[in-house]
Formats: structure tokens, C-alpha cells, sequence
């Protein structure tokens, strides 16, 4: 579904984030990708719902180019691809289900469906009794549970998540790390870069090492590999 | 079933259109003095900007009729037969730049005269026995720039014996006219900028506060058409509102200057403009003006944030 082909990604102001990539993702898989603050995590994963593009190399997207993609065909792309943040970003003056529902209206999809998916969608994410509040009224991890349910509403073919982890405590994360484990269940492939030892240590997937722009390590049920 | 799909896609775009109409007033609500401040902007330029051109408008409307004013007289010599007269008001008519020729005797030259001195005149009325004056032809160009250059051509025609057209008057009339039309042009597209500036500046901070909902709807695949629609709409309702109230004022303040200055202008050839059409005129002018300026201040502004 993903493949990188000798990615370099430099920066204009001279940072070399992305030194040399290849790698293959299939259909269905369930990546970590980890690896030292400023190793080029974060990098790899916006170049693959484009939000950067590779210096050179080229980066395949379900046979895509994406260094090739047209800006205009950048929303198709996106269409397909769930993003989920540390910060959550929902916004706060939206309830629950309109944040969910915002992701359906603005790419124009039919009202009649709009609603069944959106209360499904948060069925699954267990927050339907909670669909009238704001995100203000909620705790962190039911906050990032609004935005992993916006990220799915569409039934994405790929979730990419960037630390979804990081700004909550040990037992909520592990209620996110449930749902991230449904989702792929399902079938949808999942990208996640994390810096959550027990995590990738005790719910195996394969795990990608990133240090300097360059993969230095990938296992199949790897472990973090990193002291914290 | 083409058909069908067709129904669909109108259908969708329709709903569409009445969320971004919800959209842009919503948000014109939600940021209630941001949307004030730019409709102020607004109508302050336009203020400036509507003021300016009705001066404008009126001068440049006197400059014209002074310029239609603005003819030739060729005093045709004593010595011309009938014959010449004719040959010469062909040549005249032969040259490309002359609009229309009219010819005076001299006993209606004459006539004029005596009219225009009133009682004086009336010592003129010997002069009818034996007139000393010239049969003219009275040449305007259709363009009154040109009349310099005719009165040299005219000037070498045979049997023309005097040209005159105020010397030296209307060339400094023609350039004082020029000047001024230029300093106002450049004055009314000055104000337009500036105003452009102050919008796109202060739409800017209200797309700041909403970066995280641009930011979202890119992120989950929104066009960047569908992001900039309701902008676009905001925009256009800023400088629609903001046009009423220089609407408003130019139009009442030319009522009053017209009732106070057409009476006193009465019996010059110098008039004002009337206020039917051209109040219409300036406020559709005005109203467009809005339009394009709010138009162009959001769409500006959103630019910078639809970066993909």
C-alpha cells in the first residue's frame, strides 16, 4: 500500500529529515515507527498523506506517485487517510458529534448518511452517550477519541497517528491503543509513531527504527528498543 | 440513469452553496467586531474614494463642455468669390481630424455683435450699410485636443485670411485639464489600495483564529474551493455593508449640493451632473467597488493559509 523508494527530504533551512528511505507497507499492517526527537519520525509520516513532499525519491501510494500528485488531487488522497495528533486538534466551540460530522461536511458527503456514520463512528470509540458535549468537557482521552473518530468517520484505507499517546496517562492510553487495535482489525492499516516503551513492547507489530533520516532497524513483533 | 446522477450532483451542489451562505454569515456573526472594523474600512475608503469621484466627475463634465466650447473661426478673405468659399469649405471638410463646419455671413456676424453689446450696440448698426466684416467658418474638431494642429492646417488653406481659436488660452485650459484629471486619477487608485491593505489586514486576523478549521479541512480532504467559499462570501458581504453608508451620504449630501448650486450655476454653459442617473451611478460603483475590495482582502488573506 505504501512504498518509499531512496526518500531524501531536505528542508530549506538545511535539515536533512528524511536521508535515504526505503521501505514497503502492506494492506492491513500495523507500524511503529520509533526512534530519538528529531530522528525524522514525524517527517516520514507527513510525507505519506503529502503534507511534505521528498526532495527526491519517489513515494508510492496505492501505485500513486505522490511526489508526482497534483495539489489539486491532494484532498482525493487525503479522503483516504485517517490523521490522528498528540494535540487532538477538535475544535472547541463544535460538540462531540459535529466535530465528527464536520469531517463528512466538508468534503461534501450526502446528510442522509452523514448521521448514521457519525453515531456508529463514536458507537465504536464509546462516546455516543457524550455526543452534545464540547471538547472542553471531556478528559484528554476522550478528547483524542472525538479525533480518532473523526479520522475513521470515512472509512479510510490507512490511519497514520503522530504520537496519539503522548499527552495522556499509562491507562488511558491503553483504552486508545484498544481502539487503534479494533480499527486494525478491521483491516485498516496503521501508522503509528510513538515513544510509549510498554506499548510497543507488550502489543506486538512491526516496528520501524528512524535515526538521522535513515531506518536503522525493522523487525516484524520488534521491540522499542530504546531506553527512556 | 445519467439523468439521475446529474439531479444528484445539482442537488449536492445547492446544499453546498446554502452551507457556505450559512458559513459566512455565521462568521460574520461569531467575529462581531472584526466584521465591524472591516466594514468600517470599507466605508471609510469608499467614503473617500465616492467623494472624490463626484468632484471628479463634475470637473472633468465642465472640462468637456469647455472643450466642446473650444472652436475654430476661419475668416474667409473679402476677395473669395462664392466659388472659392465652396472650393475652401471642401478642403476643410477633407481634413480627417475635423468634426463638424458651419458657415456665418457677416451680416449675422454682425448681428451677433450688435445683440451681445446691448445698447452699445446699437452704434453698430451703421456698420450695416457697409460691413467691415469677414463670412466665417466655424470648424470644431472631434477632438478638441487637436485644434492646435487643424488651425496650423487651416491656416494654409487659400482665401483663409484669419484663424483664431483663443491662442494661447486653450493650450494652457488643455494641459491644466490633463493635469488634473491625471492627479485625481491617481489620487482615487492611491485610495483603493490602501483600502485593499487595511481589509486584507484585517480579515487576516479573523482567518487567524480560524487556522485550526482550515487546517482540519485540509487534513481530511476538503478542496481547497470548498475552504475558500465561504471567505469569498465574507468578504462580499463586508464591502456590500460597508458601501451603504457612503451610499447613503453621497446621496443626500449631492441632493443638497445640487438644490444649493444648480440655481446659481443657472444660465452658465457650466453645469452639475444631474442626480438621476449619476447618483445611481456612483452608488452601483460604489457597491461594486465594495464587492471587489471585500473579495479580494479575504481571498488574500486565506491565500497564505491553503498552502498544501
Amino acid at each position: 500500500m505504501i512504498e518509499m523508494q531512496d526518500v531524501y527530504k531536505r528542508y530549506p533551512n538545511g535539515v536533512t529529515a528524511a536521508n535515504g528511505i526505503d521501505v514497503h507497507i502492506k494492506q492491513g499492517e500495523f507500524v511503529y515507527v520509533v526512534g530519538p526527537s528529531g530522528a525524522g519520525k514525524s517527517t516520514f509520516i507527513k510525507m505519506m498523506y503529502r503534507e511534505e513532499k521528498p526532495t527526491s525519491g519517489k513515494i508510492f501510494m496505492n501505485g500513486v506517485n505522490l511526489g508526482e500528485l497534483k495539489n489539486s488531487k491532494v484532498p482525493n488522497l487525503r479522503r483516504d487517510i485517517g490523521v490522528v495528533f498528540q494535540d487532538f486538534k477538535l475544535l472547541p466551540t463544535l460538540t462531540v458529534y459535529e466535530n465528527v460530522a464536520f469531517a463528512l461536511e466538508v468534503i461534501e458527503e450526502q446528510p442522509k448518511n452523514i448521521k448514521k456514520r457519525v453515531m456508529d463512528t463514536l458507537d465504536l470509540v464509546n462516546l455516543k452517550h457524550k455526543v452534545r458535549m464540547l471538547p472542553t468537557e471531556l478528559s484528554g482521552g476522550e478528547q483524542q477519541r472525538v479525533s480518532i473518530a473523526r479520522s475513521i468517520v470515512n472509512a479510510p484505507k490507512l490511519v497514520i497517528a503522530d504520537e496519539p499517546t503522548g499527552n495522556l496517562d499509562p491507562d488511558t492510553s491503553w483504552e486508545i491503543m484498544n481502539i487503534f487495535e479494533e480499527i486494525n482489525t478491521r483491516g485498516t492499516t496503521v501508522v503509528m509513531a510513538t515513544h510509549n516503551k510498554d506499548i510497543v513492547n507488550t502489543i506486538k507489530h512491526r516496528v520501524i527504527a528512524i535515526e538521522g533520516g535513515k531506518i536503522v532497524r525493522d523487525e516484524q513483533r520488534g521491540d522499542y528498543g530504546y531506553e527512556v | 440513469m445519467s439523468a439521475m446522477s446529474k439531479e444528484v450532483i445539482t442537488a449536492m451542489k445547492s446544499r453546498t452553496l446554502r452551507r457556505h451562505f450559512r458559513e459566512s454569515f455565521k462568521s460574520l456573526a461569531r467575529n462581531g467586531w472584526m466584521t465591524f472594523a472591516s466594514a468600517s474600512a470599507v466605508t471609510v475608503t469608499l467614503i473617500l474614494v465616492g467623494v472624490f469621484f463626484v468632484i471628479m466627475m463634475n470637473l472633468n463634465n465642465v472640462a468637456t463642455s469647455i472643450e466642446e466650447d473650444v472652436e475654430i473661426r476661419v475668416h474667409i478673405d473679402v476677395a473669395a468669390t462664392e466659388e472659392d468659399q465652396q472650393i475652401l469649405r471642401e478642403q476643410i471638410e477633407q481634413i480627417s481630424e475635423v468634426g463638424s463646419i458651419a458657415f456665418i455671413p457677416k451680416e449675422e456676424e454682425l448681428d451677433n455683435m450688435i445683440n451681445s453689446l446691448g445698447e452699445d450696440g446699437e452704434a453698430f448698426k451703421l456698420f450695416e450699410q457697409d460691413n467691415p466684416l469677414n463670412d466665417i467658418f466655424v470648424v470644431k474638431t472631434k477632438n478638441p485636443t487637436d485644434t492646435m494642429t487643424v488651425a496650423e492646417e487651416l491656416q494654409e488653406l487659400p482665401y483663409a485670411s484669419k484663424v483664431k481659436y483663443g491662442q494661447g488660452e486653450v493650450e494652457k485650459l488643455f494641459s491644466f485639464i490633463n493635469v488634473s484629471r491625471n492627479v485625481g486619477l491617481v489620487l482615487i487608485i492611491g485610495l483603493l489600495f490602501t483600502a485593499m491593505f487595511l481589509i486584507s489586514n484585517t480579515i487576516k486576523i479573523t482567518i487567524v483564529s480560524r487556522r485550526r478549521e482550515i487546517e482540519i479541512m485540509k487534513l481530511v480532504g476538503a478542496t481547497n474551493a470548498f475552504i475558500r467559499w465561504p471567505f469569498f462570501l465574507e468578504g462580499l458581504w463586508l464591502g456590500i455593508l460597508g458601501s451603504i453608508l457612503p451610499i447613503a451620504l453621497i446621496a443626500t449630501s449631492y441632493s443638497y449640493a445640487y438644490d444649493y448650486i444648480a440655481p446659481r450655476l443657472d444660465g452658465h454653459f457650466i453645469q452639475l451632473l444631474e442626480f438621476n442617473p449619476f447618483v445611481f451611478q456612483v452608488s452601483a460603483l460604489l457597491i461594486l467597488m465594495g464587492a471587489l475590495i471585500g473579495i479580494w482582502g479575504s481571498l488574500m488573506s486565506v491565500r497564505k493559509f491553503l498552502k498544501v
